[in-house]
């Protein structure tokens, strides 16, 4: 069985975003990038059902520019067996990227897709299920627990309501959610060993994609600051300031 | 082009969940034509007398089917893109239920989402946050092209009753897949409000300690009718279930009361109660972010603070 890994390049979680003062987009010179951390979830994933036999390969894939090479020699350190980059200067919004995955997925016929959730830059949670859409395959979203067996993936989901659970026949598609694991560490040999593993480009505009009907952002605000309210030195003074604010 | 809103209605049991009326006041600062819902069920009847109440609803289309007896995007999606035709926006709640849905019905539009809603600026304009909420675009949807959105239900507060929108039944002639089996549904199962729509939350984080340790939230959560969250690292630990979490990928919620206890206030949290009205915050460590953001803040040891807020609201 082949795992396909959707695998983003992001701003680093840790880093506090900045909106530039003209309004104009976020500071994002000279600022960390990491793997999307939802990403890193559905690569171990994928890991693990290969270190239980059930698959046999495991291949990461970015959309990003051409820089983005580090960042797919990460993933095959972590343990993927292949990286594929496909390769463009622009972002790419979501029903872009679920169709340029849909080219890779016709191309690799992988048993199981899994991504992120969300990528935590654009937040938009929606190319897993556009992709599953596209490919008319199962989505399983917000995956906390997968198991796989006989051309069935039985998927926990964490949903409002508790924890739900669904079977699908594969291939199928399946987004992390953050309880699904915890990812390994990357050990420094692995570094080396990800040097010599097989990294394959491919142009986006080679690829034949319609971008469809995107949005466009016009203006990016820092978002409304609450101020800094008032200290209260015990629970009755507390008490008295939450009746004061007529809220008892 | 006159605008239209279909609105795809969640429920659960047979009980419509405020995320649709929360919906609903996003469709009206459009000043549409018209606000249709949607019911998907096996049985739609009871949700769809419910929705048919909310105040300037036009009709409610409701879609009797036993594929649709869970929300499974896969069966739901389909029936939903081909009834939007007519419509220039089809909204769902920014809940775990239009999340993994409504994304299906905007590949199926070949359309790009607008997650999150949180603004109206015009028919095709609006505000959304990215970023964990540390930046907020204004964005241009495509005129000429459906607009389907999740709305953020935390930015909206739930229409107004008292409509009176006529029900009628309506079936989608496409073709549903049967590759999806619905197994079960575990829920926490609690009669404590509900945390996206009570007025009151009490929150623990890992400073709480253990689940055992939780009891106490929970107890000053009765003291004040509130409902019961927790910070992922609390979640994470153990100490309770998921359905509990808030925060950028957890709940996002805007009660009037915030109280939040043995939290540090990490940005992914904030995210999730920046709209609260007032924030409490307990936290024996002075410098917590959280005491960044707090209405009323209180430094010290929780497992002293606790009983002893519950000891002043019972004399309050
Ligand atoms: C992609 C991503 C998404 C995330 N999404 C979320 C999310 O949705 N929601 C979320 O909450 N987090 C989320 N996180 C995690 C977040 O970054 C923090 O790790 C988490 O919020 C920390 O939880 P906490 O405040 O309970 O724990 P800690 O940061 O460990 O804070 C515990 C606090 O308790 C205080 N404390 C300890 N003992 C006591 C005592 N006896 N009395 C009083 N105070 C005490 C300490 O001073 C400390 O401030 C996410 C992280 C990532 C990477
Ligand atoms: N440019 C990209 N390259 C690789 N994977 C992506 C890309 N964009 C989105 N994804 C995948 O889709 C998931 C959800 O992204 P989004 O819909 O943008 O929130 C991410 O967690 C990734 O797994």
């Amino acid at each position: 069985m082949k795992i396909l890994v959707a695998y983003k390049r992001v701003v680093d979680y840790n880093v506090r975003i900045q909106v530039k003062p003209d309004g104009s987009g976020v500071v994002t010179e000279g600022v960390k990038l990491s793997p999307n951390p939802f990403d890193e979830i559905a690569l171990e994933e994928a890991l693990r059902l290969r270190d239980k036999g059930i698959a046999t390969e495991v291949v990461v894939a970015t959309i990003a520019p051409a820089d983005a090479q580090a960042h797919l020699r990460n993933g095959l350190a972590m343990g993927a067996n292949r990286a594929i980059h496909v390769v463009t200067d622009q972002p790419v919004q979501p029903l872009a990227a679920a169709r340029t995955l849909l080219r890779l997925v016709e191309k690799e016929q992988p048993d199981l897709v899994i991504l992120g959730k969300q990528a935590i830059d654009d937040d938009a949670n929606q190319t897993g299920q556009m992709l599953a859409t596209l490919w008319g395959r199962p989505q399983a979203t917000f995956a906390s627990k997968v198991e796989v067996a006989a051309g069935k993936a039985t998927v926990t989901r964490e949903v409002d309501a508790g924890l739900e659970t669904l079977e699908v026949d594969l291939p199928a598609v399946v987004t992390t959610d953050l309880r699904l694991n915890e990812p390994r560490f990357i050990k420094l040999p692995d570094i080396m060993k990800a040097k010599s593993k097989p990294l394959e480009t491919l142009q986006l505009a080679e690829l034949g994609v319609q971008a469809g009907a995107e949005l466009k952002t016009t203006t990016y605000a820092p978002p409304a600051k609450r101020s800094k309210g008032v200290m209260v030195k015990d629970a009755a003074e507390l008490v008295a300031a939450l009746k004061q604010k007529g809220l008892l | 082009m006159a605008n239209k809103v279909l609105v795809v209605a969640e429920h659960l049991d047979g009980k419509l969940n405020a995320s649709t009326a929360r919906t609903v006041s996003a469709a009206q600062a459009l000043s549409p034509d018209a606000i249709d819902i949607v019911v998907l069920a096996a049985d739609p009847s009871a949700v769809a007398a419910q929705a048919a109440q909310i105040g300037g609803v036009s009709r409610v289309l409701a879609v009797a089917n036993p594929a649709n007896a869970h929300a499974l995007a896969q069966v739901l999606g389909p029936q939903v893109a081909q009834l939007a035709a007519g419509y220039s926006h089809v909204f769902g709640p920014s809940t775990t239920f239009g999340k993994d849905l409504m994304p299906v019905v905007a590949a199926l539009l070949g359309v790009n989402q607008v997650s999150d809603l949180m603004a109206v600026e015009g028919s095709h304009t609006f505000k959304r946050p990215i970023y964990a909420g540390n930046a907020i675009i204004t964005v241009e949807a495509p005129a000429g092209q459906a607009v389907v959105a999740t709305v953020r239900t935390a930015s909206w507060p739930e229409a107004a009753g008292g409509g009176n929108a006529a029900v009628e039944a309506t079936s989608a002639d496409v073709a549903l897949p049967s590759h999806t089996r619905w197994i079960g549904l575990a829920a926490g199962g609690s009669d404590r409000p509900d945390l996206q729509s009570a007025r009151r939350v009490v929150s623990g984080g890992r400073g709480v300690g253990s689940e055992e340790n939780f009891r106490i939230v929970y107890s000053l959560a009765d003291k004040l009718g509130a409902a019961v969250g927790a910070s992922r690292a609390a979640v994470d630990a153990g100490y309770c279930p998921n359905e509990m979490q808030v925060g950028q990928t957890g709940k996002i919620i805007a009660p009037e009361l915030y109280v939040a206890i043995g939290i540090s206030g990490a940005i992914q949290h904030l995210t999730g109660i920046k709209d609260a009205g007032t924030i409490v915050a307990i936290n024996k460590d002075p410098e917590a972010a959280i005491f960044e953001v707090a209405d009323i803040g209180l430094v010290g040891d929780l497992f002293q603070l606790l009983p002893e807020l519950e000891k002043a609201l019972g004399d309050a």
